[in-house]
């Protein structure tokens, strides 16, 4: 059995990254221009890493499946970026970013990975300034700062609702740069489809050419994979359409372990399914719960009512209202961690106390809000999100409803959680090499920083420091010996045995020549992962979707249905090659829920949990980042390795937002 | 759900084999949708009922959905985006339309965005109007602290405005002279208002300004179309100011 | 083709300065009409000014390159512009509400003026600055007998209505043009757009108002 070594430095804590950079080996520039790199993504930790180490020297090859680096999905981000700046003089520190992630993360994150990442989130702000990001400022002219979900400091940098996009195109200008300055190749409209190996090592991808259907081959000293996460395995979720895991599937079967696949962040805010023909969710900010209150009714009756369409939740009076965050979480209210915010509604609808026609959502309500600061200070804050919300739902929020014995109720918005982020990916090391030699995965894509649950405005932190002060320090360690290693064929007999292997696979899809499109398929795969993967898990639903997921599997490979032919653009064939590896991904999920017998984070078993519905950890028991390792076909079994997790500066407590 | 009232559209869809084929409408009649359903999960369903008779689905681009990528173009009833303003095609839903209605759907016509496929054009030139100068020369790492240049709020919350632009090429789609202007000027205008970028300014405007010329955009004729059109309400007031920008950098030379 | 010469920007700007400068010319020319409205005799003192001296025809060189700028570099912005529109067009399109009709028709508006123009020369410059260079003589009136002109060929309806038409043309022309150069010139920002549009339409106004006025007065009177 392989062990497994995720190279953490000496010493203690603090100095644990200090040390790696003073004792790593480096590339001297006249070797940098001899080595290739490519990065497959150009979402934040893409970009910025494609254009960091071409900054440095290296030539970096860099994919993406859109039609321009910019569109990646990290432009969707809406909330903002967390740093331990402490301009706010709140009593914030490195250590306490650190912690607060590390406790957000339900402890099940890697101390050393969490805190590297608190130590370098200072340098980000400073980085993007530099570049030009037009951050929110006070009227003297400094930063400004909000509070976040999961923190008692305000650490978070944003730049109005937009953040992500603001810092997504800071990195594409500085991809930009190194474009023009020839050090990196732009390939846009490609898909990497396979990773070529040589003597035990990445060497390469297989990438198909989007526009012209033809498969072409790249090769270079190291790859990297900034491709995002799994969350459209559950078909519907905030992802954008075009958000896959393909990639990191295709690492996965070259023995690259996938760790922790069961986290599976589920956002509180989204708004609510409408119908069969939905294709994508909306999320609404979490910001929302500043100010916005999250209720159900009281009386089981009223809920009825409410779910025949008889009433309108502003019918309803205050002394009829559940507001059952506020009611069970009182320190933190509204305020509590997506997770539990989410499972707390969850519990709601399955007691038959959702409020719309298909029981699926509950009010999030701005009455008091506006009664106590006015429409006006209301809207300023969250205008445009509720003219987005009037747009989907053809409801304004900020429009007075009724007034009921003096008190003045307005339209509430109806949410749903829906998946929004995964916090499990490859498995990488303390180097975020995976642990394939030469292939590193960065971002969303890998697991490394969120443990079990991701707080708010963290993840553009993680993809910014991984991409931008991370990997272009640690892939140095590797190259440095790689620098007599001469530039690879493309032409070489791996290359074309993978190009030849990838097309025989397509050859495969267009000839089951079955009844049933990619779409119908996919969202019958949502379905069960929603129904029997989703926010509840139990022993018997894990079993069940394995089992539904094989036949499932069954009906792809003898009843899917691609038309036209695989010779120039077909988007039901890049799609059908998404779904395959999607229920390669559900089956994971699946299999590290039913293995982890204990809730923690996004991963919530109902068979463990506390008298009061709390998540219950076995710190004893399931103390380990659990890596799948996948054995020689799809159908096979993966093997489960484990990382046992050292806490040193951290006493591993129950998390406690109620007091 | 969605049985209760479900609204039926007659799409009037450009279709179009590859960049060098003739393409042409093709008219589906009675698409099933519902007013709560996008635009775009129309064109799904659309799709999807092609999918079951075997027939190849309609090609368009499309991402996040969420209206911020800028993926999604297409020229719906005659507006870039459709009728909505302020708002991508993504965020466009069917109850702006009628029961019965004829939806005509085009892709951005410009000659610097070569048709696809069906629905999708190439921007590509807009990227490259991005690396001729859209951005400020800096390597990683050498940052001094953030709070170390302040920079007026006024001028910040003005470059966020410009900044905001999503580059989904509305603007050159709109515009009868099929320019570029309004994109150009938002980078150059985010730039222009920081410290950060008023170094290297003069050289910047330049830049983007010839790629732009060099790529075969159109000139300007201030109609404000783009400006009307465009799902973030980038003002033509950012066109003043590059205009601005590049007769004083002209001038210095 | 010009790409090499000029910048976008740049033809843009010989655009802009051309046509303000033809808008400072209208209002000079438009005042020293309104003369006649009160005066035929010191209409025509400043006719006799304007006759065939030095400077006045150094004044004519000067405007007449504006106009040649103008109209040329017109069409060669609208070539490429057509082209950049490229060879495949909308089916169904609609005119978004903020969008004046004239910014999109302003070489149409432009032919219409350069027409009215070629009319008004072969009415009036050509019988009067003209001919006293070439010393013609043998015309009904003298060359700088400007009010007779004005009376003979404005006391008939269907060149009334002719000038009245070029003179819409002109003002849909200017109303769009004026602001525009100043946008071109970059002197506009989110406050300043609205100040120069209502300059604009002022200026633009009072030049229309001007001119008519002057051929109204001159139908009435040959009533």
């Amino acid at each position: 059995m392989a062990t497994i070594d995720s190279k953490i430095p000496e010493g203690p804590i603090a100095e644990k990254w200090t040390n790696y950079k003073a004792h790593q080996k480096l590339v001297n520039p006249a070797n940098k221009r001899k080595l290739d790199i490519i990065v497959v993504g150009t979402g934040l930790a893409g970009a910025s890493a494609a254009s960091t180490l071409a900054e440095m020297g290296f030539n970096v090859l860099n994919f993406c499946i859109q039609d321009s680096p910019r569109r990646a999905h990290s432009i969707a981000a809406q909330g903002g970026i967390n740093a331990a700046k402490n301009y706010q003089n709140d009593g914030d520190s490195v250590y306490r970013l650190f912690y607060d992630t590390v406790k957000g993360g339900d402890y099940r994150a890697r101390e050393a990975n969490v805190y590297r990442l608190a130590e370098v989130s200072n340098n980000i702000i400073d980085q993007c300034v530099a570049q030009g990001v037009p951050f929110a400022r006070e009227y003297g002219g400094l930063l400004a700062n909000r509070s976040f979900g999961g923190a008692q400091v305000s650490r978070t940098f944003y730049a109005k609702g937009q953040t992500g996009q603001q810092l997504l195109l800071g990195a594409y200008s500085s991809l930009n740069r190194q474009i023009k300055a020839g050090k990196v190749k732009s390939y846009n409209r490609y898909e990497m489809h396979d990773i070529v190996m040589v003597d035990g090592r990445a060497r390469g991808i297989i990438a198909k050419n989007l526009v012209t259907g033809k498969f072409e081959r790249f090769a270079a000293h190291a790859v990297v994979l900034a491709t995002g996460g799994y969350g459209n395995t559950y078909f519907l979720s905030t992802n954008a359409m075009g958000c896959n895991c393909s990639a990191a599937i295709a690492a996965y079967r070259k023995g690259a372990y996938f760790a922790n696949p069961s986290y599976v962040q589920i956002h509180p805010t989204c708004i609510p399914v409408h119908g069969d023909k939905q294709s994508k969710l909306t999320l609404m900010s979490e910001s929302l719960r500043n100010d916005g209150r999250i209720w159900v009714p009281k009386k089981i009756e009223d809920a009825k009512r409410l779910q025949k369409g008889e009433i309108k939740g502003s019918d309803i009076p205050e002394e009829d209202r559940d507001y059952y965050l506020e009611r069970r979480y009182p320190a933190f209210g509204n305020l509590v961690p997506r997770d539990v915010a989410s499972r707390a509604a969850k519990e709601r609808c399955d007691k038959g106390f959702g409020v719309n026609n298909t029981g699926l959502a509950v009010f999030l309500d701005f009455s008091e809000a506006i009664n106590r600061l006015g429409i006006d200070v209301v809207r300023q804050r969250y205008g445009n999100l509720f003219d987005m919300y009037e747009e989907i739902s053809d409801v304004n929020p900020g429009e007075f409803a009724r007034e009921i014995n003096g008190v003045k109720y307005y339209n509430p918005m109806m949410i749903f959680p829906a998946i929004h982020y995964t916090m499990g990916g490859l498995w990488v090391d303390y180097e975020l090499q995976t642990s394939v030699k030469g292939l590193f995965a960065i971002g969303e894509c890998n697991f490394s920083d969120h443990g079990a649950n991701r707080l708010g405005a963290s993840a553009l932190m993680q993809g910014l420091a991984d991409g931008y002060f991370v990997l272009p320090y640690t892939i140095q360690n590797y190259l440095s010996d790689q620098i007599t290693v001469p530039r690879f064929n493309p032409d070489s007999k791996e290359f074309m045995d993978a190009q030849k292997k990838c097309e025989a696979d397509e050859d495969a899809l267009m000839n089951i020549k079955g009844k049933r499109s990619v779409d119908s398929i996919h969202k019958e795969l949502g379905h069960i992962m929603w129904e029997y993967v989703g926010m509840g898990r139990t022993k018997e639903s894990l079993e069940t979707a394995l089992k539904k997921l094989k036949e499932l599997r069954k009906e792809f490979e003898t009843n899917l249905f691609v038309p036209g032919t695989k010779d120039g653009m077909n988007i039901e064939l890049d799609k059908a090659f998404h779904l395959k590896d999607f229920i390669v991904m559900g089956e994971l999920i699946a299999n590290d829920a039913l293995n982890r017998n204990e809730s923690c984070g996004g991963h919530f078993r109902e068979e463990y949990q506390t008298e009061e519905g709390e998540a219950k950890r076995d710190d004893e028991n399931y103390f380990y980042v659990g890596c799948w390792n996948y054995q020689k076909d799809d159908n096979t079994e993966p093997e489960l390795l484990k990382e046992p997790l050292k806490y040193e500066a951290i006493k591993v407590q129950t998390r406690n937002y109620k007091s | 759900m969605a049985t209760d009232n479900i609204m039926k559209v007659n799409l009037k869809v450009w279709r179009q084999a590859g960049p060098k084929e003739k393409g042409g409408f093709v008219t589906y009649e009675n698409v099933e949708t519902t007013p709560d359903t996008s635009f775009l999960e129309t064109l799904d369903i659309l799709n999807e009922s092609l999918i079951e008779k075997g027939q190849e689905p309609i090609v368009f681009d499309h991402d996040c959905r969420e209206g911020i990528c800028g993926m999604c173009s297409l020229y719906i009833n005659g507006h870039p985006h459709g009728p909505a303003t302020g708002a991508t095609t993504c965020q466009l839903y069917m109850r702006r339309f009628k029961d019965g209605q004829t939806i005509t759907v085009e892709p951005w016509r410009s000659a610097a965005f070569p048709v696809i496929k069906d629905l999708m054009v190439n921007r590509n030139a807009f990227d490259q109007i991005q690396q001729a100068g859209g951005y400020v020369s800096f390597n990683c790492g050498g940052a001094q602290d953030a709070n170390a240049i302040p920079i007026s709020k006024v001028d910040a919350d003005e470059a966020m405005d410009s900044a905001t632009c999503i580059g989904c090429g509305a603007c050159v789609a709109a515009c009868k002279n099929g320019s570029a202007m309004l994109f150009v000027s938002a980078k150059v205008s985010q730039f222009a208002l920081l410290p950060q970028g008023r170094v290297e300014a003069a050289k910047r405007v330049k830049a983007m300004v010839a790629k732009m010329d060099e790529l075969g955009f159109g000139n300007c004729t201030n109609t404000r179309a783009c400006e009307a059109e465009c799902p973030k309400r980038v003002s033509i007031s950012n066109i003043a100011r590059l205009n601005r920008e590049f007769i004083c950098a002209k001038l210095k030379d | 083709m010009s790409n090499s010469c000029l910048s976008s920007i740049g033809k843009k700007l010989i655009m802009s300065i051309s046509g303000l400068f033809l808008v400072l010319f209208l209002l000079f020319h438009m005042s020293m009409n309104v003369v006649a409205i009160f005066s035929g005799e010191a209409y025509n003192a400043v006719c006799e000014f304007l006759g065939a001296n030095w400077y006045a025809l150094a004044g004519t060189l000067v405007l007449a390159a504006g106009f040649v700028f103008h109209i040329i570099y017109a069409f060669i912005l609208t070539i490429q512009n057509r082209k950049a529109r490229g060879v495949e067009r909308y089916a169904c399109q609609e005119k978004p509400a903020a969008v004046e009709w004239a910014s999109q028709n302003m070489l149409v508006l432009g032919i219409i003026v350069f027409v009215g123009l070629g009319l008004h020369l072969s009415q009036f410059w050509y019988k009067m600055q003209f001919a006293e260079i070439a010393g013609v003589t043998g015309n009904q009136f003298g060359v700088a007998d400007g009010a007779a002109w004005m009376n003979y060929w404005f006391g008939q309806l269907p060149v009334v209505i002719l000038y009245l038409v070029w003179f819409v043309a002109i003002w849909f022309h200017l109303g769009h043009g004026f602001w525009s150069a100043l946008q071109t010139i970059g002197w506009n920002n989110k406050v300043w757009i609205d100040r120069w549009r209502c300059i604009s339409n002022i200026v633009t106004s009072v030049i229309f108002l001007g001119f008519a006025a002057v051929v109204i007065a001159a139908f009435i009177k040959s009533l």
